[in-house]
């Protein structure tokens, strides 16, 4: 467009080119974007780093082989990327900083590497908008014009990172790369000659796969808990599905039994467009897992195995729905216990509080988040128990209650707001339902402590 | 979702009047002590919406009783927030532990019949939970029929917990009725255990209308008659003071359905 760059304002960006469509800045969006195309160039390298806002750093070194040569694994990038109406300019570098800095500012053309990046404008150091600017003053141009000075001069007037920018730059130092990838334990992939358009041959595919995967793990002893197929389409897009096993496991029917439920829960059906051309399996976490012995059956005893039923109906719902209760350290009734996905691998949590026996129940069944608010109350003395109450619509008379057990905040966590004390009561009313009803506050604390129902007692 | 070929089979014994399951050969007050028998479908009615506590310490008082764990317990998610979540540590004083439990929480009542029917298959459960909210117009008698077989087949119970909704026509073995009830109290006039007034609904292939005040003794695992009788105890009464009993005629002896 002609006339357009970054950094002009909305209204001249119009005046110049009235047609111009204009859509709100979204960050998340664009770094999820890159995220989709750094998974995209995970067929040419296991290391691909993000550097935000717009750049995907590659380490090809050593997976030229499949091509003919890295222009040619630049260009099939470029390629791929431009069919995603993506321009992207790519640069090669001996280090992430050099192939970076070539990448995104282009400087005057040169016989070698060195001399490309010494012929860069400052900015390609990096440095802050004031270091630059003061760069460019001092008459500092390029970056040449800045290696060809002392570093410890420069490093006494714009502070040590620039002089480690400056010898980066150079080659003489070498930032570590973070890979996007954290190095799955056992990855196994199929490519295709021909794109596969057919979702059973890809199944089949993946169940051959999985097959292997199964084989890999055993040799190693280990049983998979959370598993990634990745299935990459001709047109670059990437279809991922994760299943996740409470136990580790080596069971193909069963994975294949989870990679169903979870293709029938997904919100777009698998579309294989123009085809797939590589499918990889990825097993993300291994457990430890020896070898088990065959069962003579068959798989029946499998069926009835509640661990399976939770892995189905994690993948199925959401790990998140599948839940079993956990006990904490608190003793603020509703802290007391946490939810855990059933599918998470158990961790060593305080015991369950032991009851005495004879007691009746001193904790509801059902709790509520947030409590209640009762409606009104009437209590015969303003910090005793209360003798009517009306919750919901209903009043109830009190005809047994027990209480105040008193509740005091975590004073220890939060100093300059305590929360109230809370003194609870097991309230039976007429009819005989029983609740767990609580006033927050004490008179002392409070002027007009408010009644809450926090649960219901069987 | 589809059936095995064996319970069709059996789909097609009952419909022809044939090989109905037995029924529970022990005498009418055993589930007091072994709980209900195992391998079917029950239905636990709340006899008011406020009722809803009590149905449900009922129901893990009967699973208890039984001792059919692991449980398995299906709940809606709106009702998490209207109902209130359940209390783990209130479970552990019902007798409960919590590690033998999971809890599901979908999105709504056709996914929790779903769900549903894929656990009851599931032989290593001891009890399903199913706690459903309103009319339930999924829990037909189709639902409950394969709920039923698949019970039988698996040997998981089957409990359902229903809130808010009017006795219907099911496959369901037995269905009771339950309110809450004054317990006897503690020194001081503190509530006491929890208490219960049942009423048994329907029983197959036995004498129904039984009606009794219970109590949940946690350690003994057993419900027993109310220590000290409360103000209106004794069988036979109209069980829930603020319902007109005129509303509720004595139940006959089997209802259909």
């Amino acid at each position: 467009m002609a006339g357009l760059r970054p950094g002009l304002t909305l209204a001249d960006a119009r005046a110049r080119v009235p047609e111009l469509e204009t859509f709100d800045a979204d960050p998340h969006a664009d770094h999820e974007w890159l995220e989709r195309l750094a998974d995209g160039c995970a067929r040419y390298t296991p290391t691909v780093a993000l550097l935000p806002p717009d750049a995907l750093l590659l380490d090809i070194a050593g997976c030229t082989h499949a091509f003919e040569g890295e222009r040619f694994l630049a260009a099939d990038v470029e390629g791929r990327m431009l069919r995603r109406g993506v321009l992207a300019r790519h640069a090669f570098g001996d280090t992430p900083e050099i192939a970076h800095a070539l990448a995104r500012y282009a400087g005057a053309p040169a016989p070698d590497e060195r001399g490309a990046v010494k012929r860069l404008p400052v900015a390609a150091l990096g440095l802050d908008a004031d270091d630059t600017a003061a760069l460019v003053q001092a008459g500092l141009k390029t970056v040449g014009d800045v290696m060809a000075r002392p570093l410890s001069g420069l490093a006494a007037r714009f502070g040590e990172a620039a002089a480690t920018a400056v010898r980066r730059l150079a080659g003489d130092a070498k930032a570590p790369v973070v890979a996007r990838r954290v190095a799955v334990p056992v990855v196994v992939e199929r490519r295709f000659a021909e794109p596969i358009a057919s979702t059973d041959f890809a199944m089949q595919a993946i169940a051959d796969l999985a097959t292997e995967a199964c084989d890999a793990l055993e040799k190693r002893r280990e049983g998979g808990r959370r598993w990634e197929v990745k299935l990459f389409r001709a047109d670059g897009h990437v279809q991922r599905l994760r299943i996740e096993t409470a136990r580790p496991t080596r069971d193909v029917p069963a994975l294949m039994r989870l990679l169903a439920e979870r293709i029938e829960g997904l919100a777009d059906p698998l579309d294989p467009g123009f085809g797939y051309d590589l499918v990889r399996l990825g097993v993300v976490l291994a457990e430890r897992l020896d070898a088990s012995q065959l069962q003579l059956e068959g798989g029946a005893t499998k069926e009835g195995d509640v661990g399976a039923l939770v892995d189905r109906l994690s993948t199925r719902l959401g790990r998140d729905r599948v839940r079993r209760f956990a006990a904490r350290d608190s003793h603020i009734p509703e802290q007391a216990e946490l939810m855990l996905p059933a599918s998470a691998a158990p961790t060593p949590a305080p015991a369950w509080p032991a009851t005495d026996p004879g007691e009746p129940p001193l904790r509801p069944i059902y709790l509520f988040d947030p409590p209640q608010p009762i409606e009104s109350i009437a209590a015969d003395t303003p910090d005793g128990p209360p003798a009517r109450f009306r919750w919901r619509r209903t009043d109830h008379d009190v005809a047994r209650v027990e209480g105040p057990e008193r509740i005091a905040g975590e004073w220890w966590r939060r100093h300059d707001v305590p929360a109230p004390t809370r003194d609870y009561f097991r309230v039976e009313d007429h009819r005989g339902r029983r609740y767990w009803i609580f006033r927050h506050g004490l008179y002392a604390e409070t002027q007009n402590p408010r009644w809450y129902v926090h649960g219901l007692f069987a | 979702m589809s059936d095995s070929p064996p319970s069709i089979a059996m789909l097609r014994l009952l419909a022809a009047g044939a090989g109905t399951p037995q029924a529970d050969p022990r005498p009418a007050g055993a589930w007091r002590d072994g709980g209900l028998p195992r391998a079917q479908l029950h239905e636990v009615y709340a006899a008011e919406a406020e009722d809803a506590a009590a149905a449900t310490g009922f129901a893990a008082a009967l699973v208890l009783a039984a001792g059919a764990l692991p449980l398995l317990w299906v709940r809606v998610e709106k009702d998490e927030a209207a109902a209130g979540r359940l209390h783990a540590t209130g479970l552990i004083e019902l007798g409960l532990s919590p590690d033998a439990l999971v809890l599901v929480v979908v999105a709504d009542e056709a996914m929790a019949l779903r769900v549903a029917a894929d656990a009851a298959r599931c032989a290593g459960l001891g009890t399903l939970v199913l706690e459903t909210r309103g009319a339930a117009r999924g829990l037909d008698l189709t639902t409950t029929r394969r709920l039923m077989l698949a019970a039988e087949a698996s040997g998981v119970t089957v409990l359902s917990i229903r809130v808010g909704a009017e006795p219907s026509a099911s496959a369901a073995a037995s269905r009771w009725r339950v309110a809450a009830c004054p317990s006897a109290a503690l020194a001081a006039n503190a509530p006491g255990l929890p208490a219960f007034a049942v009423e048994c609904l329907r029983r197959r292939g036995g004498p129904a209308g039984e009606r009794r005040l219970v109590e949940w003794n946690r350690d003994a695992r057993c419900f027993e008659e109310p220590g000290a009788a409360p103000a209106l105890a004794g069988a036979g009464v109209s069980l829930a003071p603020g319902r007109a009993a005129a509303l509720d005629p004595p139940a006959p002896v089997r209802r259909a359905g």
